[in-house]
């Protein structure tokens, strides 16, 4: 039961804070606004979904913005500029996402180095490289983006699930699968958990580590893509601060930031709440919007506060 | 024992959290509870607020006086003709700004003003205004859509008249020899595409006129002061003028001559855009030589274009600010009557 009680801190806290938001703003108790928290937040969450799995194996990723914002150029350049169809485009897009991971999965394994530099080094690399395909922001004008844009779901009166919120929960989905049902996944927890015993009970260490980095890769790529569908552009200035935020998301959906312990669907509980407080503000119309980050803030430093003490709790019934 | 103590630590961290959203709520209450007569219990019932408009106002942030002189503008005029402004401020991030423009059609504002931070990507959220059946109002930069009947108008400056005008001063001043060092603004955004155009238009004519380095400060004072202490470094006393994008830049260009041991205004001529405050103080003091006016009081022009976009007339697709060249002698005779 203790395990599950920051999952529910985290869901509890998306109560409230939609709660108290309906209560206070006209028009926000609608299922369009839940349905564009899905759209409007889909590269947040598939990279804070990466996140949380790099998190559970006790690392950190900061090149998700970067990478992000390299995809979005890419393919919009492939695409405009290079006359390729988009699914060539996306698809080469999202290996060099899995590449880029998986390289650096593999310095921070081989060579034993911060993930925090490594990643770092990652960041800068990308954003270079975004800036270096295109210094301007380049519109994707195709028929099968046209096609991908016009795909709804009607989930409500003037509401809508638009391919972006799609692709994120369809991915939500797998993750969910992937982290509790598969090999792969208890491999993760182990690894987070402790690396020596997890190297002890003769886990695949350093291949796990090297595949969690790749598919974080390949969940920053996706998570371009689905920022070009949603855009409608490549923009190598997006995504600035979005590792950032996704490792928030992350912390507040009840993930331990030394590894081992979490859910992924904490992790949705995370963004959620940052898209309420968002949403809320820009309702609200009034409010300074750098309230989004003290609040984050805030929430931010109560999980982690909470989760050292039940930390400091479990450690002695496990003797 | 063991049964017991988790228990009341438990509820130890119900208290914590919800001390914490407490704080958040008392953070919000404190700003919104003041003038909000607008909360009318459930939110299905459509709600046309009878005699005064709702208004969206998305702005790019405020990351120059400029900025901040058009959103006190635009709010100003707001509160003199009761509308009711949500304001949102997207900290220079295009996906804050979709994110408010969607959240301002969802909670159905009769009109959006919005000032595109870049100019692509914003097909799909216009789409669903122009759905939703709420006019969309440019100001200050342009866009690039397929169909420009996604919005009712853009007001603004003529960028590259503005980048014409810097060239022709400084083609004048400089009796048509100078090494420019450009700064340039946001990469891909509207007023960096078109000054840069303009100016290169500008001394095109002149053979002795060249652009011997262009870089980016992105708008910003201390981008400028970057940028051109490097740029120094490297063509040194080649340099001749500066030409900037924007009055920040300029500014932070102007501190990075005098660390360089130079005389800014002097030594090296310095242009360029907006004609803020700072700009003006610069050029009494002698250290900026020219700014072209790009007036960002486009409050009363924007809800003309807003009141008469939702009673249904269409406007034509661009309306210009008329903007003026300012130098030294004439900026300290201005100076006193410059709002921004």
């Amino acid at each position: 039961m203790r395990r599950y009680f920051p999952l529910m801190a985290t869901f509890a806290v998306l109560i409230v804070l939609f709660g108290t938001a309906s209560a206070m703003y006209d028009r926000f108790f609608t299922a369009r606004v839940v349905a564009n928290l899905f759209s409007d937040n889909a590269f947040l969450g598939i990279t804070a979904i990466g996140m949380t799995f790099v998190i559970l194996s006790g690392g950190i990723d900061l090149s998700v913005g970067a990478v992000l914002a390299f995809t979005m150029t890419f393919v919009a350049s492939m695409v405009t500029e290079h006359s390729w169809h988009p699914v060539p485009a996306i698809s080469l897009a999202l290996a060099l996402g899995v590449a880029l991971g998986g390289g650096m999965g593999f310095l921070i394994q081989r060579y034993d180095l911060p993930p925090f530099l490594v990643t770092l080094g990652g960041m800068f690399f990308a954003r270079g490289m975004a800036f270096l395909v295109s210094a301007e922001s380049i519109t994707i004008d195709h028929e099968f983006y046209t096609a991908l844009q016009d795909i709804k779901i009607v989930v409500g009166p003037k509401a809508w699930l638009k391919a972006v919120a799609l692709v994120f929960l369809s991915l939500l989905f797998g993750a969910v699968s992937l982290a509790h049902w598969t090999p792969f996944g208890r491999n993760i927890y182990a690894l987070g958990g402790n690396e020596s015993s997890a190297r002890l009970m003769g886990l695949p260490v350093a291949r796990t580590k090297i595949q969690v980095y790749a598919l974080n890769g390949f969940c920053s790529a996706l998570a371009g893509v689905v920022a070009t569908i949603y855009m409608g552009s490549g923009n190598p200035a997006m995504g600035v601060g979005l590792e950032l935020d996704a490792i928030a998301c992350v912390v507040i959906g009840g993930t331990l930031l030394t590894g081992g312990v979490g859910y992924v669907a904490g992790t949705l509980g995370g963004v959620l709440i940052f898209g309420t407080i968002q949403s809320a503000l820009i309702f609200d119309g009034r409010l300074n919007s750098w309230w989004l980050r003290i609040a984050i803030g805030v929430l931010l430093l109560i999980f982690i506060l909470m989760q050292r003490q039940l930390s400091r709790m479990s450690a002695p019934t496990k003797n | 024992m063991k049964q017991d103590d988790p228990f009341s630590t438990k509820s130890a961290f119900g208290g914590l959290t919800l001390a914490g959203l407490m704080a958040l709520a008392v953070g919000c209450g404190g700003g919104s509870d003041a003038p909000t007569p607008s909360s009318s219990g459930d939110g299905s019932a459509s709600t046309p607020s009878g005699s005064s408009l709702t208004v969206g106002f998305a702005q790019v942030g405020a990351e120059s006086s400029w900025r901040t002189a058009e959103t006190e503008s635009i709010k100003a005029e707001a509160e003199k003709r009761g509308v009711n402004l949500k304001f949102s401020d997207a900290q220079g991030k295009q996906e804050n700004q979709l994110k408010a423009v969607n959240g301002f059609i969802a909670q159905g504002v009769d009109a959006i003003i919005l000032a595109p931070v870049v100019e692509t990507g914003w097909e799909q959220v216009l789409k669903e205004a122009k759905d939703a059946e709420i006019p969309v109002v440019l100001v200050d930069r342009g866009l690039k859509v397929s169909d420009d009947s996604l919005y009712a108008t853009l007001i603004a400056s003529d960028f590259v008249a503005e980048g014409r005008m810097a060239g022709e001063w400084l083609a004048e001043k400089s009796g048509g020899k100078a090494s420019i060092i450009e700064l340039q603004g946001t990469p891909g955004a509207a007023p960096a595409i078109d000054r840069k155009k303009g100016f290169e238009e500008a001394i095109k004519a002149h053979e002795g006129m060249k652009i011997i380095a262009s870089q980016s400060g992105d708008f910003r004072r201390s981008g400028g002061k970057e940028v051109t202490e490097a740029l120094l470094k490297v063509h040194g006393d080649k340099v001749t003028a500066i030409y900037a994008h924007n009055d920040d830049m300029a500014l932070g260009a102007i501190q990075a001559i005098e660390e360089a041991g130079k005389k800014p205004g002097t030594d090296i001529l310095v242009v360029s855009i907006d004609g803020v405050k700072g700009a003006f103080e610069a050029m009494v003091k002698g250290t900026l030589n020219c700014s072209v006016e790009c007036s960002p009081l486009l409050g009363p022009l924007a809800f003309d274009a807003v009141e008469k976009a939702v009673a249904g007339e269409t406007l034509p697709k661009k309306t210009i600010v008329d903007d003026q060249v300012y130098d030294q002698s004439k900026a300290a005779e201005a100076i006193d009557s410059r709002k921004y």
